[in-house]
């Protein structure tokens, strides 16, 4: 019978894949009681009856409803649990497959940073710290872990930072992006002072819930509009970073702006720089025009690749940002996923290409 | 073009799917009601596996914003990896149909006896004069 | 500005209310009773502080007297000295902060009162935009109604950041009233602060709140087609006024993929949001968020992909730009042309009977 139903998709042979960082892989527990030996005794109970206590109205899902199961792809479900929970799997079907050399882990479910018992918090982020040292990175050399850490509360987010510095397996602190207050605000600056002690840059990814509505406006009703949302959240707290003036405080800050987009950072830069220019005498802290505080402390990986109508204005974008700016990632296992081979909708020449793909991110992350 | 002989028709059975390698390439065919169709393994816009996107039916719009109208079902496929939906009988996106289209695939039925008259490729199927067979033009 | 670009329509002029008790002629008597009794504060926005750089260009400023609050300095300082043929005004006194809906709709009324008697009755070129309590869709239909007929009214104004997003359902009674009449829906920057002014809570500075009402405006255009609004009411227009408008590119490729994936949510959205909002959404000039030099805003524009969408604006008296730097001085002759007349006109019918 001339029939063939593969069990995972398998690399065109005759395509040649350069090797790649991606800089935004989720692993993920197979199932969330696989978090327990890594949590003390107390606190086992407390994630047995509590929980989490997530800010809408259902105790297990996320408050949008996604596009597909877990919003993950279809194709990566292992047999036995979550998309991203198993690291053969994620070895064959992604790491070996698209050639990655490095990929830096942003471990977002469960959001430890956002339960609202902060002692909670601090203890789930210490045992996912813990979880991706022992099945993750001790276990794949290509793969570099995130710190987790109960950012609502600076001081216990700055102690678990400095409990993880100069670990081998740690390249990045994480934040989520939806926060108590905009990320720039004095409350967090504890993070970013022990960010910048460890010299580790500060990955921000979209999502979490910090307890007010997605946008401005009040509530949405769709799941689209929480995904489009991601940008309009992004570009606020990163204008909360640039005024609020933690790159004047701290200079020594690498942001990362992670699963934002990047097309929308342009036009920002400039309303900042006018608007900025306009009110100069409100932000005397602010010695230098925001763009330039953009341009010297900010990345972004460059998932969800925004798709303009006509490719070659993608180049306009890569310009305006800076190709040295932009770091690939796949956001494996979601949905939108960006595939290596086709997401960048432009043909870049090959030190641009090089660079996105791999120099930046090994450059940041110290892996160079 | 040639046409290419998959499997047996008792192997796929209305409502479900068979994917097959044909003239290098991988292709997916589905049964609407005795209606067969093929569509290229690759999504066309970033190449996820169609074979393992899962299928659904036609969801529209009902008289007013809020209200759903759902019919043809199982004739649609989503791409397992961003769920662009593609018409199975036609290849075409649901969302953009002028512009996005799936690569279709010509599939019949033929009976073991028109096959010995041949020209059909049977590469690795013993054919059977007393069966109906799927084939492929590719 | 050369001689060419002259005789525009500007689309977004602010007459400031010059006290509370300015409205008091045009408030029903227990309303006008209430003011006095109850010492009602003056409905400065929030949005704009009085003394705020942003708030008024210095030139533009007269000591005593709110920026914006004689109609004779508008007509000589927005009108004559652009060259500029008509003008709307949005008035942003902030009816629409309150929390009670028939207090609103009592100072909506009486802003518009205010507004025809001492602004249209005065200059033949002004225009303006009827205010409306959006705090309750059935009262601020009402007001549409009442306002209709007289034809000097050519847009209903909405804030910016309200309650709901703007494409609730709740609200249609709105656009319905406004497409009804062939209104177009403007949509001015500002908040009610029902909500933090940014996604992500409430910021520290003013400087963080203005620039904020772009992501507003990004995710009230992400409601407004998500929810149908378009698709429900295929002839009416929404104008973004001081908005900004070079993020609309990359807004739109973003909106565009997700769409394609997750159309069945939505699936009255039966065609590329970028195509409809080309179609049916309308941006005022100023602020231009971008460079004055070099040919970045140029790019963006080619980025947007259509001539059809900005409206000439100075935005009157905020201070966006010196001088008579109104038009990006790069600009072909032949888009300042839409921009200043063609696209107003094709945008206000209204404003076309009575000026073209």
């Amino acid at each position: 019978m001339n029939m063939e139903l593969p069990a995972r998709p398998k690399p065109g042979s005759a395509i040649v894949r350069p090797t790649i960082a991606d800089c935004d892989i989720h692993p993920c527990l197979a199932k969330p009681s696989d978090i327990l030996p890594y949590l003390p005794k107390r606190w086992q109970d407390h994630a047995m009856t509590y929980g989490m206590l997530p800010r809408h109205g259902y105790q297990s899902g996320p408050a949008y409803p996604k596009g597909q199961p877990d919003a993950a792809r279809l194709d990566s479900w292992p047999p036995d649990g979550r998309p991203g929970s198993d690291l053969s799997f994620m070895q064959a079907q992604h790491l070996d497959a698209n050639q990655v050399e490095l990929g830096i882990m942003t471990v977002i479910a469960p959001a430890a940073g956002a339960a609202q018992n902060l002692d909670y918090s601090a203890a789930l982020a210490r045992a996912l710290n813990e979880w991706q040292v022992a099945e993750w990175a001790s276990k794949d050399s290509r793969l570099k872990a995130s710190i987790v850490i109960p950012y609502e509360d600076g001081a216990a987010a700055a102690a678990e930072i400095d409990h993880w510095a100069g670990h081998d397996a740690f390249v990045q602190v994480l934040l989520l992006s939806r926060t108590a207050e905009p990320l720039g605000q004095r409350r967090y600056w504890p993070i970013y002072e022990a960010a910048q002690r460890a010299r580790l840059p500060v990955g921000v990814h979209a999502f979490g819930y910090g307890g007010y509505p997605v946008t401005a406006g009040g509530w949405p009703s769709y799941y689209i509009e929480e995904m489009v949302g991601h940008s309009q959240c992004c570009q606020a707290l990163l204008t909360s970073m640039v005024i609020e003036g933690v790159f004047e405080r701290y200079p020594g800050t690498r942001m990362v702006l992670i699963e934002a987009g990047l097309a929308w950072l342009p036009s920002l830069s400039w309303r900042l720089d006018k608007h900025w220019s306009r009110m100069r005498d409100e932000t005397p802290h602010l010695r230098r025009p925001p763009s330039e505080y953009i341009r010297d402390h900010v990345w972004l990986t460059t998932q969800p690749m925004e798709e303009p109508e006509k490719r070659k204005h993608f180049h306009d974008i890569v310009e305006w940002i800076g190709i040295d700016r932009l770091l690939f990632a796949t956001d494996y296992p979601h949905w939108d996923f960006d595939d290596p081979l086709w997401a960048v909708p432009v043909k870049l020449d090959e030190a641009a290409r090089q660079a996105l793909f791999l120099d930046n991110a090994k450059a940041l992350y110290g892996r160079a | 073009m040639a046409r290419h002989v998959i499997a047996p028709a008792s192997a796929l059975p209305p409502g479900e799917r068979l994917v097959a390698e044909v003239a290098g390439r991988k292709v997916v065919i589905f049964n609407l009601d005795g209606a067969y169709f093929g569509l290229f393994g690759r999504c066309p816009h970033q190449g996820g596996d169609l074979c393992l996107g899962r299928t659904t039916g036609l969801v529209e719009a009902g008289a007013e914003p809020g209200e759903y109208s759902y019919t043809r079902r199982g004739e649609i496929l989503r791409c397992p990896w961003h769920g662009w939906e593609f018409d199975i009988r036609t290849g075409r996106s649901r969302a953009e149909p002028a512009r996005v289209r799936a690569k279709t695939y010509d599939v019949e039925v033929k009976s073991g006896a028109e096959l010995f008259d041949g020209p059909y490729q049977a590469e690795t199927i013993v054919v059977s004069i007393e069966q109906d067979y799927i084939v492929v033009q590719a | 500005m050369s001689a060419t670009a002259t005789g525009g329509i500007d689309c977004d002029l602010h007459p400031a209310v010059p006290g509370i008790a300015a409205l008091v002629p045009y408030l029903e008597p227990q309303w006008a009773e209430a003011v006095a009794q109850r010492g009602v504060h003056d409905l400065e926005p929030t949005s704009y502080p009085l003394r705020a750089p942003l708030t008024s260009r210095p030139d533009w400023r007269t000591a005593g007297a709110k920026a914006g609050s004689s109609p004779a300095q508008l007509g000589a300082q927005a009108l004559d000295a652009f060259g500029s043929r008509a003008g709307i005004l949005n008035c942003l006194y902030a009816v629409t902060t309150l929390f009670s809906e028939d207090m609103a709709a009592a100072f909506a009324r009486a802003v518009n009162d205010w507004l025809a008697a001492e602004w249209l009755d005065v200059d033949k070129r002004l225009r303006a935009s009827i205010v409306v309590p959006i705090q309750s869709p059935q009262l601020a239909a009402a007001e549409i109604e009442r306002r209709a007929a007289d034809r000097r009214f050519v847009q209903v104004l909405l804030p910016c950041l309200a309650d709901q997003p703007l494409g609730r359902r709740s609200l249609w009674p709105i656009y319905e009233a406004a497409a009804r009449h062939g209104l177009p829906i403007g949509i001015h920057a500002g908040s009610t602060y029902r909500h933090p002014v940014t996604p992500v809570g409430w910021p520290s500075y003013f400087t963080e709140d203005y620039v904020n009402q772009a992501q507003g405006f990004q995710t009230q255009l992400t409601s407004l087609v998500c929810e149908g609004v378009f698709s429900k009411f295929p002839m009416l227009k929404v104008v973004l006024i001081e908005s900004g408008f070079t993020w609309l590119p990359a807004y739109l490729w973003r909106l565009h993929k997700y769409w394609r994936g997750l159309r069945m949510e939505i699936p009255w959205v039966d065609r590329p949001p970028p195509d409809i909002i080309r179609e049916q959404v309308r941006f005022t000039l100023q602020p231009v968020d971008a460079p004055m030099e070099g040919d970045a805003l140029l790019r963006i524009l080619d980025q947007v992909g259509s001539d059809d969408l900005l409206l000439f604006s100075t935005d009157y008296p905020h201070w966006q730009f010196d001088g008579q730097d109104a038009l990006p001085p790069l600009l072909a002759d032949s888009l300042k042309a839409k921009i200043l007349i063609d696209n107003p006109f094709a945008t206000y019918p209204r404003l076309k009977e009575d000026f073209a």
